[in-house]
């Protein structure tokens, strides 16, 4: 006997494999687990506006780049001007030119952005130690005792900015109030923090609330400390991220730079929307180029062609479950998977009923047929024609009769249905109608219960959009090959031999 | 409705399908010589070669065509079989036992016609009873004038007997007796009765209807614990000579007892049944187990069937 090993081995890997690309999938391209999720996502506009002086100008807007958000969707409107995008040293930012530019401009961006649920700003490089800064002879004594005091109690970078944007924020000592007369907050905070060579920068930032207008970017202050940059509000002294918080530009650049303008200003207005989570992660996947090697790229009749084909080892995995396990027959190995599939398209009851009519009509014109001594491939191709026949019939009496219902008869596959009638027509001649229906009930109870698998929307949503799963089918179904115990069905035929 | 315990079966030793079909069927017989088996013209050609008594070959049908020489075939023959070459568990086979002035009739005294006989032989080339619908060629036998010691025991059909058959080791016997319920049918699940039979000795150990333990047949009354199965020595060494033959390590074999010829080999299975172990209500794992245990000792058919005997008789049980 060869050890199995190697085969427990391949299986656990099929099995590692197919949930860790599953939920490779669900985290890092963001398809949702269960089907009908819906995400809030936000559609912001930035509009800037200025006035032209005649001469050629360029306009710069800083576009936000936020590890909380991604971009789903983004363009511009810009009558006349050129433009650029650029994504370099200073963050991505789009560049607007045109050589002769007079009186008022309204340029548009426009962004639609899905949060990531990604909190923390997380930073690769390092970024250089400030120069302490100078600062003017009368506010040389507050600033070092304001900064004495905060390092004092502090044990390191963060905690010592933490105590500085309390002291800021709050403002109630003497020192402060002078120090805050010449600086902005977010200013002073920084300034304070070089003082002791932490780095830090002003950010700006942007609060998103549903149908708000005209809204104005808010500065922030991010400090790093050991690979991360932290945020902090220095006009309130609080330290975080406050909910719905946009960070619009990161790199302490300004936000917008006009050449050739004046007046000029960026103003906001945003829109929460809900979209579906799925299509969402799959409009994202096509901006990002996520796409290249997924079956989303296919035409959408190609796609639904898949759902389809997908479907099967579902309703293979149950055909083996419900033979090897629990032992129940069935008439033609994988005959019920295909009445399940026609399920699918006609909804179980119709499908129940136009299964079993087409089988008695069939079965009563095949009796006929048998007085004819016809050849066995003649015979059944006169029985597929017959069953053509019949789905014609019942398709058009539904019709007359208003029961759209029996339209959807036309998609049992016909074929497998004549050798099913022939099948059964055979069996109820050989060893009665007993074995018939015994046989046939199993395929139907069979058939049923993989429809109720196939037919379970998060099944239907699984199979497609994580192709892993499939693997870890294949692993199942190779495991139930091992299976060597006993049906669930053969405890009762053996129950005999049990023993007292 | 009642179900065992798996451990309970477990302990009994009863073998299951999927470890039947793993364990034994999958590591024992080499997929290249099913056809041996598979093919019941095959087989026959082969126990011919073998010194194993078969059924008579009257002739082979092999094309359509070829179906109209039936009548002149079966002339001046009391009765005949026909059977698929390729056909499973007792399907497609017609019998029929009595001719008269160019009438058919089947057991039952229903008469058939020539244009069903036709038709019947026609289904059978097409490949209805095959595995797989593959074209198959029709058997035309002779009948068998079964043994009278199983009067009274059968009704209508043939009794045979069944011999689950390991590396050349008879480890478990039954006798099959049709009754009004299986339709003259020798299958246990139709209501045929099962009787398991005492390898050592050949005589009936138990019986069983419909998984249901019975003392007397229900068609007859007669008493089935009282059958004696004759020339059960002649039975035992034709079955485990059967494993030279096919080179099948788990091998269900169905022989009849014919009043002239003796035992008859009727067909060979890949995969027989496990129902055997109801009728004899005892499980086959110990036994196969104890057979794997030889490991590969050499040993003749006698020395097998002497071993068998001593091994897996009812005597060895107790």
């Amino acid at each position: 006997m060869h050890s199995r090993k190697p085969f427990y081995i391949f299986v656990f890997l099929l099995v590692v494999l197919g949930i860790s690309s599953s939920i490779y999938r669900g985290v890092e391209h963001r398809v949702p687990f269960l089907p009908g999720e819906q995400v809030n996502t936000w559609a912001i506009d930035a509009k800037v506006s200025f006035i032209g002086q005649g001469g050629e100008s360029e306009v710069s807007l800083a576009l936000p780049q936020d590890p909380a958000f991604e971009v789903l969707l983004e363009h511009t409107t810009s009558a006349g001007f050129g433009l650029a995008m650029m994504d370099d040293a200073d963050g991505r930012r789009a560049l607007w030119s045109k050589r002769a530019v007079l009186g008022q401009q309204d340029l548009y961006y426009k962004v639609t952005l899905v949060p990531t649920g990604i909190s923390r700003l997380v930073e690769d490089i390092e970024p250089k130690t400030p120069e302490a800064p100078v600062w003017a002879a009368t506010e040389q004594t507050a600033a070092q005792e304001v900064i004495d005091a905060a390092w004092e109690r502090s044990g390191s970078n963060l905690s010592y900015a933490r105590q500085l944007v309390t002291l800021v924020g709050t403002e109630k000592s003497q020192n402060l109030a002078l120090l805050l007369t010449a600086q902005t907050p977010s200013r002073l905070f920084i300034n304070l923090l070089a003082a002791k060579g932490v780095p830090a920068r002003e950010v700006s930032a942007l609060f998103l609330e549903d149908q708000r207008r005209r809204q104005q970017l808010v500065p922030f202050v991010e400090v790093y400390d050991q690979g991360e940059w932290y945020l902090f509000d220095a006009t309130s002294g609080k330290e975080g991220r406050p909910e719905n918080l946009l960070l619009w530009e990161r790199q302490g650049k300004s936000v917008l730079d006009v050449i050739g303008g004046n007046n000029s200003q960026v103003s906001f207005s945003m829109l929460m929307e809900t979209r579906p989570a799925l299509a969402t992660s799959i409009d994202m996947m096509e901006t990002t180029q996520g796409l290249d090697f997924s079956l989303y790229q296919l035409p959408l009749e190609e796609q639904s062609l898949f759902k389809g084909i997908l479907l099967i080892p579902i309703g293979v995995l149950m055909v083996v479950f419900l033979r090897v396990i629990i032992g129940i027959k069935t008439s033609g190995t994988f005959m019920p998977v295909l009445i399940a599939l026609a399920f699918i398209q006609t909804t179980l009851l119709t499908g129940l009923v136009g299964f079993l009519l087409i089988v008695a009509c069939g079965l009563m014109i095949r009796s006929y047929l048998s007085h004819l001594n016809l050849l066995l491939i003649s015979r059944i191709s006169a029985v597929i024609i017959v069953v053509i026949g019949i789905i014609g019939i019942f398709t058009l009496l539904s019709y007359k009769f208003g029961l759209s219902e029996g339209l959807t008869i036309t998609f049992f596959p016909m074929i497998i249905l004549a050798w099913t009638i022939e099948r059964m027509s055979i069996l109820w001649e050989e060893e009665g109608a007993k074995e018939v229906v015994l046989q046939g009930g199993g395929s139907l109870l069979v058939a049923t219960l993989a429809y109720l698998a196939m037919s379970a929307s998060w099944v239907q949503h699984w199979v497609f959009n994580f192709l892993g799963i499939h693997l870890v089918i294949l692993a199942l179904v190779m495991l139930m090959g091992q299976y060597t115990g006993y049906r669930l069905l053969e405890l009762k035929r053996f129950k005999p031999l049990a023993g007292e | 409705m009642k179900f065992a315990w798996p451990w309970e079966l477990r302990r009994a030793g009863v073998l299951n399908m999927n470890k039947r079909n793993i364990d034994f069927i999958g590591r024992y017989n080499p997929r290249k010589y099913y056809q041996r088996v598979d093919d019941k013209l095959t087989t026959k050609q082969l126990a011919l070669a073998n010194d194993i008594a078969v059924p008579d070959l009257i002739g082979v049908v092999q094309e359509q065509h070829e179906i109209a020489e039936i009548p002149e075939m079966v002339q001046g023959r009391g009765g005949f079989v026909i059977k698929p070459a390729k056909g499973s568990g007792g399907k497609g086979i017609l019998v029929i036992t009595k001719v008269e002035n160019g009438r058919y009739y089947k057991p039952s005294g229903n008469e058939v016609t020539p244009s069903e006989i036709d038709r019947h032989v026609s289904n059978i080339l097409s490949g209805l009873f095959s595995l797989g619908g593959k074209p198959d060629v029709a058997i035309v036998e002779g009948l068998i004038q079964f043994d009278p010691v199983f009067d009274g025991y059968s009704y209508e059909g043939v009794p045979d007997i069944r011999l689950i058959v390991f590396k050349g080791y008879p480890v478990m016997g039954m006798l099959r007796l049709s009754t009004a319920a299986s339709d003259g049918k020798a299958n246990l699940h139709q209501g045929a009765v099962g009787v398991g039979i005492d390898i050592a000795t050949g005589k009936g150990l138990r019986a069983v209807q419909f998984n249901e333990p019975i003392e007397f047949h229900p068609d007859t009354g007669k008493r089935l614990m009282d059958i004696q199965v004759p020339n059960w020595d002649t039975l035992l060494t034709t079955a485990s000579s059967a494993y030279e033959m096919c080179e099948l390590g788990y091998l269900g074999t169905d022989m009849v007892l014919d009043s002239e010829k003796g035992p008859l080999l009727l067909e060979l299975n890949a995969r027989p049944g496990l129902a055997i172990q109801i009728a004899n209500g005892k499980g086959l794992l110990p036994r196969l187990k104890h057979v794997e245990s030889l490991g590969n000792k050499f040993m003749d058919v006698n020395d097998r069937v002497a071993y068998a005997k001593v091994h897996f008789g009812a005597h060895a049980d107790r």
